[in-house]
């Protein structure tokens, strides 16, 4: 446990993504098995059980404890295992360890005893542990850590440790368990590489490059290339072997418990690409109806029937035994139609192709997609000959995403943004005006800009300082930034009634006054609602 | 009870009141540590909330006095009085005035006033854990004792200073390429903790921030010794590579600010009480958090308001329910003052 709550804080308070993969490969290169698959599960989120319910550290400190100070204690610190890490009365007569248990010991012996022996163990931990490992352990217990670190960040650690490809340990991750001693034994290179052929797993996502026009344009004919609507959902795997079903997000997390209603449509042998769409009243809704469903981890069952999760399929990678990422995509094609006839057409239903004889008639679809209020983000156009790889090859498939909407917006607030960022003030906050003269915030951007721009605002920012709240500066509002978005739509998150979709700077309009920016009335005209 | 003088039927609170100045002893005319200028004031010690410039007469200790010049070079009281520690003078009124060690910095003493058989201690900041750059606290038996109550929650217990320093020294030794930015308040927390890094054994040369360079000599000048520093701003651009693997203080302000973007991938660390809450080390933007305090935390707040003997506690600042609630539970009679003007972050 003393490595482990070590590990905890380290990650904790280190900013930077890199410095948190060093911080973890480090503690895996010395930690021994099994205890280093455990803190492996720990942070990436895959233990699949609590040592301990939640309610019992707070019934524990509340039995030895003056509930008013324990009020105004949690009060203070704002979060429950913080305080009672801190404030835990040791008991008066305490059990004492000379050494802690090892991160595996302390797993085993939780799961080994009953309720009121998990009580006695607890108590006794927290008697012999300082306030950090204390919060490490009860953080552990209901895995409630938050140490911003991604399991795509662990992968990524490990990827690095045996020198392989992120998407290599991608494929095998859904096939392994903790403490995944058989991952580490093949990175040590004393074993095979694990056999994941039984479990459904992970298949690494292929990408597009955008399109340039100038160069691109000219390679695309019906003959070589397909066309699809390029639709503004999220990117979603659907793998099944018949018995195990999940769904999988772009970067390989199991997000199946968000959309129930979509896994138990599934009943097939198969893994297929495509996109998550929610179909309100059998339409296809907006990326606004979409982000409802997204990060509930428990959708009610009134949200799963207003916004039911809707499959558009892309790709078939996977069917029964076979895997066809190898065989080009006319090929694959073939294959996905023919299997799409079986599938329950309320959840799952085929990319379109859509025809087209000149790059003209590209250009008019591309319009058309620009009309679509957001629901079309552009073009996808795919080599029909294209095998289905991992990461974003050259020339295989393109996007041709529409314009973006510009619009331009006043500097209201700025934020110093992290790691490398951390003296500069970089995420922007901007807003346009109402009929009252008044400036109401739509969005925050924190790119779109070069590094020397960046320091151009930052010196800006600290010459037109106004307020100050916690964090947030507030500025005079003079500065005007030329906004790219891809749509905008009716939110409650800002006070103005808009929120925009993937913001960035396109332009730092310098020379153009604050009075002649844009109105909330010109946004609204853009607004999907 | 415990001035040994015989306690009439006068009152504390009767020749002690609340100003919107600040502390205020009627029979003397004399404000304690007043946060607007006042024609008299006795000064604690030299933190800014506590000594401000401005007034017509100041008394405190030689040590404070000559903080406070460091600090307000422009201001020029009428008279100042410097008083060693436990030698009392006669203030006006019949008030008895001497100073004991608080504890807390470079000269910071708690002002016990005496007056008609009765004794007040005011105690400023104060600590009792160890410190290497100042006199320890005293215990002063007294009627009513004035105690702060910045840490004053059952979730604020001070580490020992080693345990904090020790992760400076491990970090040095994991990151050796990296410069180690930490950031203290110039007046007491630098000191304090470079002392200790050489405690511990650390025996490079320090670099400063150029703000915390004249405290700095004013401590040496006591005849506290920090080995060799060298001010950052000698290190001209590559110069700086040096910097790689040391210890640099700097102010907290500048921790992740412009003045930090020229030190070579600097690993910002924190050291202040307030270190012990998770979330306020990362407000802070500090990678490393350094439960260091001046300030007494909350088992030291409930000994020290017993060891007094006080059967009065007056809480100026701070978490005060907690500690009020606390004494109450324990038989002792405590009330808030809500003195305006005390700044809780600078720690």
């Amino acid at each position: 446990m003393q490595a482990f709550a070590q590990l905890l804080d380290d990650l904790y308070f280190t900013n930077s993504t890199r410095s948190k993969e060093r911080i973890l490969a480090t503690y895996l290169k010395k930690t021994p098995d099994p205890d280093r698959g455990w803190a492996v599960a720990a942070v990436a989120g895959t233990l699949n059980f609590d040592l301990f319910k939640r309610n019992l550290s707070r019934n524990l400190i509340l039995d030895r404890m003056d509930e008013e100070l324990f009020a105004l204690s949690y009060d203070y610190v704002g979060e429950l295992s913080e305080t009672i890490a801190l404030t835990w009365p040791v008991s008066a007569d305490p059990v004492r360890i000379n050494q802690l248990p090892s991160l595996t010991e302390t797993i085993d012996e939780f799961k080994s005893r009953g309720k009121e022996g998990i009580r006695q163990y607890l108590v006794q931990l927290l008697d012999n542990m300082t306030p950090p490992q204390r919060w490490a352990l009860l953080k552990l217990g209901t895995r409630g850590l938050r140490i911003g670190m991604s399991a795509r960040s662990v992968k990524r650690t490990i990827a690095n440790m045996k020198g392989v490809a992120l998407e290599e340990i991608e494929e095998l991750w859904h096939g392994l368990e903790p403490p995944y001693e058989n991952l580490f034994a093949w990175i040590e290179n004393n074993g095979e590489k694990p056999d994941v052929s039984q479990h459904i797993s992970y298949l690494p996502v292929m990408l597009a490059h955008p399109l340039d026009e100038e160069k691109d344009l000219e390679r695309i004919t019906p003959q070589t290339h397909f066309v699809e609507w390029k639709w503004d959902g999220i990117r979603f795997q659907i793998a099944s072997n018949g018995t195990e079903k999940k769904i999988f997000s772009r970067t390989g997390d199991d997000i199946s418990h968000s959309f129930p209603d979509l896994v138990a449509a599934v009943d097939f042998n198969a893994v297929l690409d495509g996109e998550l769409l929610v179909r309100p009243g059998g339409e296809i809704g907006s990326f606004n109806d979409l982000q409802q469903r997204l990060n509930k981890k428990k959708p009610s069952a009134a949200l799963m029937a207003e916004k039911p999760a809707h499959f558009r399929a892309y790709d078939l990678l996977r069917l029964e035994e076979d895997n066809l990422r190898t065989l080009p995509l006319t090929q694959r094609r073939v294959a996905l139609e023919k299997f799409h006839r079986g599938l329950d057409p309320d959840r799952f239903s085929l990319s379109e192709h859509l025809s087209f004889s000149s790059t003209d008639e590209l250009l008019e679809m591309r319009e058309k997609a620009a009309g679509s209020n957001g629901l079309l983000e552009g073009l996808m156009i795919k080599d029909k000959s294209s095998i289905y790889v991992a990461g974003r090859p050259k020339h295989a498939w393109y996007k041709w995403k529409c314009d973006p909407y510009l619009i331009d917006a006043v500097l209201m607030y700025a934020q110093r943004g992290h790691g490398k960022r951390s003296s500069f003030y970089s995420d922007y906050t901007f807003g346009l005006w109402n009929p009252d003269g008044q400036l109401l915030p739509i969005g925050k951007a924190y790119f779109g800009f070069t590094d020397a721009e960046l320091k151009q605002l930052d010196t800006w920012i600290r010459g037109h300082k106004l307020q100050r709240f916690g964090p947030v500066q507030e500025v005079e509002k003079h500065l005007v930034f030329e906004v790219a978005f891809d749509s905008a739509h009716q939110s409650k998150r800002h006070k103005s009634g808009f929120a925009l979709r993937f913001p960035r700077i396109n332009r730092i309009r310098w020379d153009k006054p604050a009075s002649q920016a844009n109105y909330l009335e010109d946004l609204a005209k853009l607004a999907s609602t | 009870m415990a001035t040994g003088v015989t306690s009439g039927r006068n009152s504390v609170e009767d020749w002690i009141n609340i100003r919107p100045e600040g502390l205020y002893c009627l029979p003397a005319d004399t404000y304690i540590d007043p946060h607007k200028s006042v024609e008299r004031a006795i000064i604690t010690h030299g933190h800014a909330d506590h000594a401000r410039p401005g007034h017509g007469e100041i008394i405190a200790t030689p040590e404070t006095l000559a903080i406070m010049r460091t600090r307000y070079p422009d201001d020029s009281p009428k008279k100042v009085t410097g008083l060693s520690y436990k030698d009392p003078i006669n203030l006006p009124g019949n008030v008895r005035l001497w100073l004991a060690p608080a504890g807390h910095i470079l000269g910071s003493a708690q002002v016990v006033l005496e007056h008609c058989g009765k004794r007040i201690v005011i105690s400023g900041d104060y600590k009792r854990h160890a410190d290497p750059t100042c006199v320890p606290f005293e215990v002063v038996q007294c009627d009513v004792f004035v105690t702060e109550a910045t840490f004053a929650l059952p979730v604020f217990s001070h580490p020992p200073l080693e345990n904090e320093i020790a992760k400076i020294i491990r970090s040095i030794d994991a990151f050796p390429e990296q410069t180690h930015l930490v950031g203290v308040y110039a007046l007491g927390k630098c000191q304090r903790v470079m002392s200790a890094l050489r405690s511990a054994g650390y025996d490079e040369p320090f670099f400063l921030h150029g703000a915390l360079i004249k405290i700095t000599e004013l401590y040496e000048s006591y005849g506290y010794e920090f080995g060799s520093w060298i001010p950052v701003g000698d290190l001209k651009g590559k110069e700086r590579e040096a910097l790689r693997g040391k210890v640099v203080l700097c102010p907290p302000g500048s921790l992740a600010d412009r003045w930090s973007r020229t030190l070579p991938d600097p690993i910002p660390a924190m050291a202040s009480g307030w270190m012990q809450i998770r979330a306020r080390a990362r407000q802070r933007r500090a990678e490393m958090a350094l439960i260091i305090s001046d300030h007494a935390d909350w088992a030291d707040l409930i000994t020290t308001c017993e060891e007094t003997g006080a059967e009065e506690i007056w809480i100026t600042h701070g978490r005060v329910d907690a500690l009020q609630y606390e004494l109450n539970k324990r038989g002792i009679s405590a009330k808030a003052l809500d003195l305006v003007g005390r700044e809780e972050e600078a720690e």
